[in-house]
């Protein structure tokens, strides 16, 4: 578990999280020849969701490379690259997306290392956008949180505000292992898809790097534990706030990375509290949820009085919003699934 | 050249579809204004609009039955209208209503018509392999229907577009793809993303006839879509065509297109392939009157299809768990969690 993240803060600057994780990226190419961006619309759009923005005019073409709609391609090439010697950062533009590529994503990114014995290294970032609540339907929407983290060999991001967004990418960059970075475009600050508030956080000027497989305890509480990352922390602590109103203090773990993941301060938390709900922006079933849960489980069995989970029912995204609504766990539904579980 | 009836029918869709478009356009800001936000008003999320790509479906679809199969990509409409798909239906589903094509699942993306097969998807290519499949068992069934798929020229670089062209050539399938060259994926020029400028020559490494048109030009898109769809229906294989279009608005609504030269977007504009349709229209004897009820007529269409979509009632929350499955499973193994 970490310290808040306004206690090591030293500049009251705030930024984005899209920005946030932009300065990370451009300190990294400033600083070290081997890094190099590839993606879509990456060099003059600066990124669909603006990941990249503003670094074509630092860096120019060669360092920031627009790349054809070849995903098997250039993610194979990052792969190649990264042996090589160099430390690629490939954006894949939606997640969704990885059906065209993933070939080049499981069977040979994550599992190098590992055939090769670890003698070859594979440093590379794959940023990818993720989740809906924006009316995207089933080929846009999802997370695929669970599907990235089950299969061995990548390490997986998941930042909930700026501050960790760099120093997650500072971090991500610098390692030597496949990491998977995923954005949510909800939390990217971007004009045309507000943010919930307390994403944008201050953020220090310098470089810094947070570790893989802390998760943070966003707020305190004694009678339930809301186990949870990405958008959906700023959901939970939403919820908490009208929960304290009626006297149920829930306590809101951020799980910040899943690939390693805080089995740790899970463990300690339902010990604290006795009562689990995880809430989860992927499918519910085989997942993220699921593997909270057990955790809580294995760490904790005898603390464990119950357990609740809410997540994408397993259905794809649908398009309209009031069925998307429904199947997105919202404030409301955390609320009621909480209240339910501490009367439990 | 086409008949008269053809001629008139492919500016009927073309009319029609941007009249549609324009439309939506103006439906889509409906709630976001001042501020753009992508997921407010009547219609929410990603919204492709296909201005400046009519010629290309119009001059395609006037050879296809009902039961040709079309996929489509992302970029739809006008591919819809031309093809046949129920206009009102498939305003409601734009609109996420419950009488939509997909009851509001599927969104302006993931448009579904089995009544006259067509579909679309919003991965890049991805409507290849599905259309060559339609044509496997057009074959197999012995039938002389076709499948076509539409793409964009963005989507010619992506290896489920390379897989289909070999399967396609290999079984000599009746299909047609049609690339649609509007000269931008997103931001990307296609200057920037290949070094072969004429598409269709990817038809060559896979013995497969191709054809380029040049001009934003339904004539001309409809005399080698007759020869390519003919071919395809009498058994002598499939086609790669590559048809210039112009993209008259951005990526998506909302795409300010900084990275686009202002000279881009006014030569874009310019090459209009509705009014040289109309001057051809004239010269074959059509009157100003005629072409006018034309207008008129599909106004009126897109209009009533808008209204009625607006008017439909949006889907109950709990509908998003039905469709998952045709055949769907009992209940009895969630009751166990209760």
């Amino acid at each position: 578990m970490s310290a808040s993240p306004a206690a090591e803060v030293q500049s009251g600057r705030e930024l984005t999280l899209s920005r946030a994780m932009v300065e990370a990226i451009a300190w990294e190419l400033r600083n070290n020849p081997d890094v190099f961006v590839m993606g879509e619309d990456i060099a003059d759009y600066g990124g669909i969701f603006s990941s990249t923005t503003g670094l074509l005019n630092e860096f120019g073409r060669e360092r920031v490379m627009d790349v054809p709609i070849s995903e098997t391609g250039f993610i194979g090439a990052a792969l190649g690259a990264a042996m090589a010697g160099m430390r690629p950062i490939v954006e894949l533009m939606f997640v969704d997306f990885f059906g065209v590529c993933m070939d080049q994503i499981y069977n040979n990114l994550a599992k190098v290392t590992y055939m090769s014995g670890g003698a070859c290294k594979v440093p590379v970032v794959l940023m990818t956008a993720v989740g809906g609540a924006y009316s995207d339907a089933a080929q846009h929407s999802q997370t695929l949180y669970g599907t990235f983290a089950h299969l061995p060999g990548m390490k997986v991001v998941v930042p909930s505000n700026a501050y960790d967004a760099k120093g997650f990418m500072h971090a991500a960059i610098r390692d030597d292992d496949p990491v998977v970075y995923m954005f949510h475009k909800r939390l990217m600050g971007l004009v045309w898809m507000p943010s919930p508030k307390g994403v944008k956080t201050p953020v220090p000027e310098q470089d810094y790097t947070l570790p893989f497989g802390e998760a943070a305890v966003r707020r305190g509480g004694r009678d339930l534990s809301i186990v949870t990352l990405g958008l959906h922390v700023h959901r939970a602590l939403a919820a908490a706030e009208r929960l304290a109103e009626v006297g149920v203090e829930a306590e809101v773990v951020d799980l910040r990375t899943l690939v390693p993941l805080d089995r740790r301060t899970i463990v300690q938390s339902v010990k604290r509290t006795g009562k689990l709900l995880v809430v989860d922006e992927d499918y519910r079933s085989f997942g993220l949820t699921g593997e909270v849960i057990a955790t809580a489980a294995e760490g904790a069995l005898g603390d464990l009085k119950a357990v609740r989970r809410l997540a994408i029912p397993d259905v794809p995204i649908p398009y309209a919003r009031p069925l998307e609504t429904y199947v997105n766990p919202g404030v409301d539904q955390i609320v009621r699934a909480a209240q339910a579980l501490a009367a439990e | 050249m086409p008949n008269i009836e053809d001629l008139k029918t492919m500016y009927e869709n073309m009319v029609t579809a941007r009249r549609y478009e324009e439309r939506l356009q103006q439906e889509y800001l409906v709630g976001k204004q001042p501020q753009f936000d992508i997921s407010a008003g009547p219609i929410p999320g990603e919204l492709h609009l296909a201005a400046g790509h009519e010629a290309s479906a119009a001059g395609v679809c006037v050879h296809l039955r009902a039961e040709d199969t079309v996929t489509a990509p992302h970029r739809p409409h006008h591919i819809a209208i031309a093809k046949g798909v129920d206009l009102k239906r498939m305003t409601a589903e734009i609109f996420g209503r419950a009488t939509g094509l997909c009851k509001g699942k599927g969104g302006h993306m993931h448009l579904y018509d089995p009544a006259v097969n067509f579909a679309c998807s919003g991965i890049i290519a991805q409507g290849c392999p599905p259309a060559v499949g339609a044509a496997l068992a057009y074959k197999k069934r012995n039938t002389d229907n076709v499948a076509v798929a539409f793409l964009g020229e963005g989507a010619i670089n992506q290896g489920g577009f390379f897989e289909s062209l070999n399967l396609a050539a290999l079984h000599r399938l009746p299909v047609v793809f049609v690339i649609e060259d509007n000269e931008w994926a997103i931001s990307m020029p296609k200057s920037r993303v290949t070094d072969v400028a004429d598409g269709s020559k990817r038809a060559q490494g896979f013995k497969m006839a191709g054809t380029r048109v040049d001009v934003d030009d339904a004539v001309a898109v409809c005399e080698v879509a007759g020869e390519a769809i003919g071919r395809a229906r009498n058994g002598n294989g499939p086609t790669l065509l590559e048809v210039q279009v112009h993209r008259r608005m951005g990526h998506f609504m909302g795409d300010a297109e900084a990275y686009r030269p202002a000279v881009d977007r006014e030569r874009h504009a310019r090459l209009d392939p509705i009014p040289r349709l109309a001057v051809e229209l004239r010269k074959q004897g059509v009157t100003p009157g005629d072409l006018k009820e034309i207008e008129a007529r599909s106004h009126r269409r897109v209009d009533e299809a808008i209204a009625w979509a607006k008017a439909q009632p949006e889907p109950a929350g709990e509908e998003a768990l039905q469709d998952v499955f045709t055949n769907p499973f009992s209940a009895r193994n969630e009751e166990a969690l209760a």
